[in-house]
């Protein structure tokens, strides 16, 4: 089984996210997950989403301690919170930032991307604030815990028409981007 | 079998739909709205041929389906927390005037202070109003045990309310691979209610009428009969279940890995889940542990109990609810069950959860390697909380 | 006078079989009968918790020969709504009627939020309430439709106090201001008047509120003989004026032909007794008259009978 955190605030979409990533591991034939922290949800306070994904039925609903990955779609909660609290050795975290981020703490062996899905958020969906889906497109390139197809599937059949299209186009340049690029950081930076 | 990927009020929703209520009514309450969200839409877009009445309070929703059932048709409500509490006057009402309302308890949290997040607080407080209440560890059993309260209620040995209890957040919020059965298959399994008397101008009853002390006793003892009754009745529903959907779900006691089980885990609903994770990582380190979970609470399967659980040396009850000034009021009803028995379980009360707190893997491993317990133990209380003018 | 109760009895049916345990005198169980009859038997009826349902339905005893059901004290119009919702989904409503029935204490008080919900909702169905102003059925405590200094034991007179300090809750204008299609307000004292708006209220498609008051013996403490002389005096002097709504306007009021002062409607009541007793209670009874006149000027109750009814509305008031 693979744990999942995505970092974000109320409002930018992070449980569509959650949902969109459990939704594609869904149609591999895979089991999956997708639930909000059980917490407040003013909207901008910030929230975590969490996803399990399994090649098993998926009995487990605690919230999700120990992350294999972890997504960070607000980048402005790296300041406040520890972002890689918990991630398991080995771990990823992919964060939607225009530079690389030398400030996430590994305490062990990982990874940390970067991915400008607000910038590409921007300019294919015209809000920089849902970068949720371009996140998802980084992901599957740096975990390869889904396809790309997959993930593109899932977001037209939640969001029929344009809005679908231009969120599958995103999550394949995010794609694409990690893919074209070298990872950021990598090891123990203990 | 084929799963979809739907949020749990969607699936609830949608058996619900299947199970072809014809009157519906709820009040708006976090976080069970999204299941009448789904089924006033269902309404609106004419899926679902009901009448969706919007009401100004639980009160009156339970009332409205109070009527509604009493003039012979089949109805659906949903509430939690403070809307179960208010309901609960009515509740009372529809199991003695022996209504078959079946309803959805999204368990959540009663106030001071406010929470919107889940225990079982809600559902127990309404424990002796005559409803039968069933706990669900999933979403898909959510959708099942819901079709089958339909079964179970609208039996003439029974004419009772359902209630199925489905912890908030946890299990409606998430989204996860459910199957929905084909409305061919719920209707052969689900006959059209049956009602044994209603409201009709060409047949005139009267109903809730004034007992007095010398025959209110008889309707007490008539009810408590009929949830007997329902103790029977609820496996043989989950066999038919099983027959016609390929799905065992249901029952009264559920038992993981207890045949030589030496501590057993107690809990009802979705918690049941980390609990046996817990016990797959203890038996992984040479632990006999084992977990039985209760669906049934209403009527109290006591016998299926002590089967299931006579054999382990300790139990701990855990629970999502407190008899504030007593213990968890699922421990002292496994207590109960085990008296003047020997040899029998040492049991204890653990109450966690409450609120929404997550009550993760490990605390269970450390629970359940702790010699000694508080009665009842308070799982996880928190040392930087200030508890003003009490010792801990 | 009392002669009229059974020449109502004559009229009657046996929807509403005798043999129930309501006191001599009993305005609501008279009441009761007048608007069942009307309605016929193609009713479903709703009571809440009161005399009504606990005179009524004694189990296994009911007066009841139409079905008929009471489940709380609150409730009636939701129970009412749920009944109403199941005869639409299964293609009966129209031909069978819904009425929900309650006294003043479960409609205007206990029962107002899911009166309120009721009209809101705009279910077909008519809604009595039985107005017999207290309590009855715990011992007389006052309601929200306890007149002006009328003691109870929870208004008791006193040294301090004149009885109830409060007017009574103009409920009818309130179930105006929903929109309600049609409200009246009526009186057991005048059958045929209750008997034609139970008739044309049950014409109308959508939600009814009838108000009738019932004078209860044992709560207002007069000769159990004299209900319809109590019930037509409150009439006569303009403390419980007959009026009819349709959509809001004022379409009917029961004419005053000779004003009857307050005083003849008060002093057989034991509850207004101690009005009776000082001067002080003298000037209250004047209050009263106020009130009655102010009703009498407010529905134009003296109006001579050509007089057409002028329009009224809450913004006119």
């Amino acid at each position: 089984m693979k744990e999942i955190r995505i970092h974000a605030r109320a409002g930018q979409g992070a449980i569509t996210a959650a949902l969109l990533l459990a939704s594609a591991a869904f149609l591999e034939g895979k089991y999956s997950l997708a639930f909000p922290h059980f917490g407040a949800e003013r909207t901008g306070a910030p929230m975590n989403a969490y996803a399990r994904l399994s090649d098993a039925p998926i009995r487990l609903r605690t919230q999700v301690r120990r992350p294999d990955y972890v997504l960070v779609q607000d980048p402005t909660l790296i300041a406040s919170q520890d972002v890689a609290e918990g991630l398991k050795d080995g771990g990823i975290i992919v964060v939607n930032s225009d530079h690389p981020r030398h400030d996430i703490r590994l305490k062990g062996k990982g990874q940390i991307f970067h991915v400008p899905a607000a910038r590409i958020a921007q300019e294919e969906l015209g809000r920089a604030d849902r970068a949720n889906a371009p996140l998802l497109g980084a992901f599957a390139a740096a975990t390869g815990e889904v396809k790309l197809e997959s993930l593109q599937k899932a977001v037209r059949s939640r969001f029929p028409g344009p809005a679908g299209e231009a969120n599958a186009r995103a999550i394949q340049r995010a794609y694409e981007f990690i893919k074209n690029h070298a990872l950021v950081a990598e090891g123990d930076t203990r | 079998m084929t799963q979809r990927f739907i949020q749990g009020f969607r699936a609830v929703a949608e058996a619900t739909a299947l199970s072809r209520p014809q009157v519906l009514s709820a009040y708006p309450i976090t976080p069970q709205t999204g299941i009448v969200e789904e089924l006033a839409q269902m309404v609106a877009d004419g899926t679902l041929k009901a009448e969706f009445v919007n009401v100004e309070s639980e009160h009156s929703a339970a009332s409205v389906v109070l009527g509604a059932s009493a003039t012979g048709v089949r109805v659906y409500t949903a509430t939690t927390s403070q809307g179960l509490l208010l309901m609960n006057e009515v509740l009372y009402n529809i199991a003695g005037m022996r209504l078959p309302v079946v309803l959805t308890c999204v368990n959540r949290a009663v106030s001071a202070p406010i929470n919107i997040w889940n225990d079982q607080q809600d559902s127990i407080s309404v424990r002796d109003a005559g409803i039968l209440q069933l706990y669900a560890e999933n979403n898909q059993e959510g959708v099942d045990l819901l079709i089958q309260a339909y079964r179970i209620a609208e039996d003439h040995r029974i004419l009772l309310p359902v209630m199925v209890c489905m912890d908030g957040y946890i299990l409606p919020h998430a989204y996860e691979p459910v199957d929905i059965p084909s409305q061919e298959a719920v209707d052969s399994f689900l006959p059209a209610y049956d009602p044994l008397y209603r409201l009709d101008p060409d047949n005139p009853v009267s109903m809730g009428a004034l007992a007095e002390p010398d025959k209110y006793l008889e309707t007490r003892y008539m009810i408590h009969k009929a949830m007997e009754s329902a103790l029977k009745l609820i496996p043989q529903v989950a066999a038919q279940f099983q027959a016609t959907f390929g799905r065992a779900t249901g029952g009264l006691v559920e038992s993981y890995r207890m045949e030589d089980a030496e501590v057993a885990l107690v809990t009802m609903g979705s918690l049941a889940a980390t609990l046996k994770e817990t016990a797959d990582e203890l038996r992984a380190e040479g632990r006999k542990v084992g977990v039985v979970r209760l669906i049934a609470y209403r009527p109290f399967p006591a016998q299926e109990l002590r089967r299931t659980l006579g054999k382990a040396r300790r139990a701990l009850v855990l629970e999502k609810a407190i008899s504030l000034g007593s213990e968890g009021p699922l421990a002292l009803e496994v207590k109960a069950a085990f008296h003047g028995l020997s040899p029998a379980p040492a049991i204890a009360s653990c109450v966690a959860g409450l609120g929404g707190r997550d009550i993760p893997v490990e605390t269970i491993k450390r629970l359940a390697s702790q010699p000694s317990l508080a009665s009842p133990e308070f799982v996880d209380l928190r040392a930087d909380v200030e508890l003003e003018g009490v010792e801990r | 006078m009392s002669r009229n109760i059974r020449d109502v009895e004559k009229a009657l049916d046996h929807t509403f079989a005798s043999g129930h345990s309501a006191c001599s005198g009993c305005g609501e169980a008279l009441g009761a009968r007048l608007v069942l009859r009307a309605a016929g038997k193609n009713v479903i009826l709703t009571t809440a918790t009161g005399c009504l349902e606990v005179f009524s339905a004694n189990y296994p005893y009911s007066s009841w020969g139409v079905p008929w059901i009471h489940s709380l004290f609150e409730n009636s119009a939701a129970v009412a709504s749920g009944i109403e919702a199941a005869l639409r989904v299964t293609g009966k409503l129209g031909k069978t009627k819904v009425i929900a029935q309650g006294g003043d204490g479960a409609t205007a008080d206990i029962g107002f939020g899911a009166l309120s919900g009721m009209f809101d909702r705009g279910h077909d169905i008519l809604y009595v309430c039985y107005d017999n102003e207290a309590y009855m059925n715990t011992g007389v405590q006052r309601s929200g439709l306890t007149p002006y200094d009328a003691s109870t034991t929870t208004s008791p007179a006193g040294k301090e106090a004149w009885g109830n300090p409060r007017p009574k809750k103009d409920l009818p204008q309130i179930v105006v201001a929903h929109g309600v299609p049609y409200v009246a307000t009526a009186s057991v004292a005048y059958p045929h008047d209750l008997d034609r708006k139970v008739k044309k209220a049950l014409s109308i498609h959508g939600p009814k509120y009838i108000q009738v008051h019932v004078p209860c013996p044992l709560g207002w403490r007069h000769d159990s003989a004299l209900t319809i002389d109590i019930a037509e005096l409150a009439v006569k002097t303009g403390l419980y004026p007959l009026v009819e709504f349709e959509n809001g306007k004022l379409v009917a009021v029961r004419r005053i032909p000779k004003k009857v002062p307050v005083e003849e409607y008060l002093k057989p009541q034991g509850r207004f007794a101690h009005l009776f007793r000082s001067e002080e209670g003298r000037s209250q009874i004047e209050v009263i008259q106020v009130m009655a006149d102010a009703n009498i000027e407010r529905y134009h109750l003296m109006a001579r009978p050509e007089t057409e009814v002028e329009p009224w509305s809450p913004t006119e008031a």
